[in-house]
């Protein structure tokens, strides 16, 4: 489905350019004439909006960097400098730092609509995997720069979360020590968070480079799940249509965030996190960001620490076989009854997991937070596999041009991708 | 997702007609949600109350800086900071604070000539001079307000083993759990008082121990909100103790309101044009949005068969 660049240069000097380098032709055949299946709908739009909020995470991390001073005596005062001194600072800070929950909160939309959708199947495989990359990594960078103010939150998250690598065999306290650059967190360990927190959305940046290389190689999946067959009958050009609805669908996502950032800045954190860092002093209850809260849930069921960080881990990676455990050869849950309402189980087994991180680690919690964990792999494992077999599923629609017209459809289709006036322009 | 759902055009130009429609509802829209969200913020507080055991929900009080307009009321957080530099200040600090921030907009409306009479009432330390020796000198508008403590080692000898905590971010620093379903509610309803609330409540929540409770150490006294009740803090204010000049009333209860509403501007001094600029965001994006959307439904109705059929 790879669009060939129907890019035709005019002027002399735009010949002369795209002959040496062709990158006005690629973004033409990326961003303007890629076809698009016509029958997508506002779930689409998420790609787009992550690509917005990373491209905004970095900008205001990066004016933020320029503010902030990375040293353990210094850092939450700075972050405060920040607020109250730096113009505009205070929506600088409130921008990023709410700025990660919407980052995640459109990653998990993201993820369950390639999930309920199928979208992780042949030909997808490399592109779901590297989806998965991106999350881990998003992970990473975020539970770096919550250390960064450096409050009782952030220290003691980090504390809590780095000494799950003491869980290895052997070698785990060496690990941590090495981990910490010292022998608990302090001054060094801040300072290594904070390099790699600048470092590491660039590399999610590159990441996002080959997601999107890889889409555009084997082209969108779409409601049906059914493949393009006529570019014509089923697919639109990328500009105006898709442009213009993921340009609203942003809007939209922009007003959501802009009103945590305006009326509610302080929601999604914690307080205790506006209490400078202090290693004698330990919080009640020490909770990660909430999108962490589902796997934090699964790694506080497990009795065993070890156990614990693996289950954990063994959360997310169950995500990279996904596509090979998934044995039904129909991807979109529309036609798949029996998935749909396992779909919804999954959904809400992973509210009620992280209804369940945020509680403290006592009965009947910890009950509950094993029985959610044991359907967590229950479902990929066991569920998925076996749905795929036992499942009938209803007829699929002949084309995508036929689930958007009935069965007579396609005949006289304007505006097809590969011939279409938007894009002679 | 909000738009194709609550804006929903039948025509296919676009024309003044809709786009007032679209603001009008907008309006009807944000104004009923602000309506409901104050009526339940406020109904909200009887159902909080918790069992015998429990440390009990603070009571929600009203704040002029709630809500998309909010923004402090000058005359309460000049009352505010002369609770704090008559009663609080001999044990908190004000650390993140300067004199400077009295005289900014949104705040406490001082002008330069009292800020600057503020702060000559106030020492601090300065040095090394040309003799190397530190020397005291009084404070300008560049300094922060001085510690109340040399140090944390300091205030606990002089408090009991206690330290009393900074003022500057313990609005913010302050909260208590709301549970299923209110922390929902409290997205639409805009709640970020916790802090505040939980400060009043707590200056006017010492009371006699109930029957056969005892402090864990001695000096500690019983409040009805405090976490586990016994707090190191004596019942810092009486009614009548700070004089207020404007005919408000001198009770504990408006002192505590006073005093949260003063440590809420510390926190968060650029409070009010958060909001303002807020509501200018989000008419921006209103319009804008419907307009794009407008756009939309033009561009897509090309796409449809039946267009040309």
């Amino acid at each position: 489905m790879q669009g060939h660049s129907t890019y035709q240069p005019k002027s002399g000097l735009a010949k002369w350019f795209e002959s040496r380098l062709p990158i006005v032709g690629l973004v033409h055949s990326s961003a303007i004439a890629y076809p698009v299946p016509r029958n997508l709908n506002y779930f689409w739009t998420f790609g787009g909006i992550l690509m917005f909020m990373l491209v905004a995470q970095i900008l205001t991390g990066v004016v933020l960097a320029m503010h902030y001073t990375p040293e353990a005596t210094k850092a939450f005062a700075s972050v405060e400098k920040i607020m109250r001194d730096v113009n505009y600072g205070w929506l600088l800070r409130y921008l990023h730092a709410n700025g990660a929950s919407m980052f995640f909160i459109a990653v998990y939309i993201h993820m369950f609509r390639g999930m309920y959708y199928g979208s992780y199947k042949a030909p997808r495989e490399i592109l779901w995997i590297l989806g998965v990359l991106i999350f881990l990594l998003m992970m990473a960078t975020a539970f770096m720069g919550y250390v960064l103010p450096w409050g009782q939150m952030s220290f003691w998250g980090a504390t809590v979360i780095t000494n799950l690598f003491s869980a290895i065999p052997g070698v785990g306290q060496a690990v941590v020590t090495w981990l910490w650059g010292g022998f608990s967190v302090d001054n060094p360990t801040l300072n290594r968070f904070f390099a790699l927190h600048y470092l590491l959305p660039f590399m999610i940046a590159g990441v996002v480079a080959l997601h999107i290389w890889a889409l555009h190689h084997v082209g969108q999946n779409n409601p049906t799940g059914v493949e393009v067959k006529d570019f014509r009958k089923d697919t639109l050009p990328f500009t105006p249509y898709a442009t213009i609805k993921d340009g609203f669908a942003m809007i939209c996502f922009i007003a959501f965030f802009a009103w945590f950032v305006f009326y509610i800045p302080n929601y999604l954190g914690h307080a205790d996190n506006y209490i400078e860092a202090n290693p004698l002093v330990t919080p009640s209850h020490i909770v990660p960001e909430w999108y962490f809260l589902p796997f934090y849930a699964i790694l506080r069921a497990i009795p065993s620490k070890l156990g614990g960080v693996l289950m954990m881990f063994g959360a997310i990676a169950v995500l990279f076989i996904l596509p090979w455990l998934d044995t039904s050869k129909v991807r979109s849950a529309k036609y798949r009854p029996m998935f749909k309402i396992f779909f919804w189980i999954f959904v809400a087994d992973a509210v009620i997991l992280g209804w369940l991180g945020s509680k403290p680690a006592e009965e009947p919690y910890i009950t509950y937070a094993r029985i959610a964990t044991a359907w967590y792999f229950i479902h990929f494992l066991i569920v998925i596999p076996v749905l795929g077999r036992i499942e009938k599923t209803k007829p699929l629609p002949a084309s995508i041009a036929e689930s958007v017209l009935g069965p007579s459809g396609g005949h006289g289709f304007p505006g097809g991708a590969a011939a279409s006036p938007e894009t002679k322009g | 997702m909000i738009g194709p759902m609550t804006l929903r055009f039948e025509g296919k130009t676009m024309s003044l007609r809709s786009l007032r429609a679209v603001a009008a509802a907008a309006v009807i829209g944000l104004g009923a949600l602000a309506g409901a969200s104050g009526a339940l913020a406020a109904g909200g507080e009887g159902a909080q109350e918790g069992g015998a055991h429990h440390t009990p929900q603070p009571p929600m009080q009203k704040w002029t800086f709630w809500g998309p307009f909010g923004k402090f009321d000058q005359a309460q957080l000049q009352r505010g900071f002369k609770i704090y530099k008559e009663v609080c200040s001999s044990c908190h600090s004000l650390s993140l604070v300067s004199f400077r921030n009295l005289m900014e907009p949104g705040g406490l409306g001082f002008n330069e000539g009292q800020a600057r009479a503020i702060a000559s009432e106030y020492e601090v330390q300065d040095g090394p001079n040309d003799e190397g020796e530190m020397f005291t000198r009084k404070a300008r508008l560049s300094d922060a307000f001085p510690k109340a403590f040399p140090n944390e080692q300091a205030a606990r000898a002089a408090n009991g083993g206690a330290y009393p905590p900074d003022f500057s971010l313990l609005a913010k620093a302050r909260t208590y759990e709301r549970g299923f379903p209110w922390f929902l509610w409290d997205i639409v309803a805009q709640y970020q008082e916790q802090g505040p609330d939980y400060i009043h409540a707590l200056l006017t929540g010492y009371e006699e121990p109930p029957a056969g409770a005892k402090p864990a150490a001695a000096n500690l006294h019983y409040n009805k909100y405090f976490p586990n009740h016994w707090i190191a803090m004596a019942k810092p204010i009486q009614d009548g103790q700070v004089e207020y000049t404007d005919g408000t009333p001198t009770t504990v209860d408006q002192y505590g309101k006073d005093a949260a509403a003063f440590m809420m501007w510390a926190a968060e001094p650029h409070l009010a044009v958060r909001k303002q600029t807020g509501f200018v965001v989000m008419i921006w994006l209103l319009v804008f949005g419907s307009l794009v959307y407008l756009v939309k439904k033009r561009i897509w109705a090309g796409a449809k068969p039946k267009a040309i059929a």
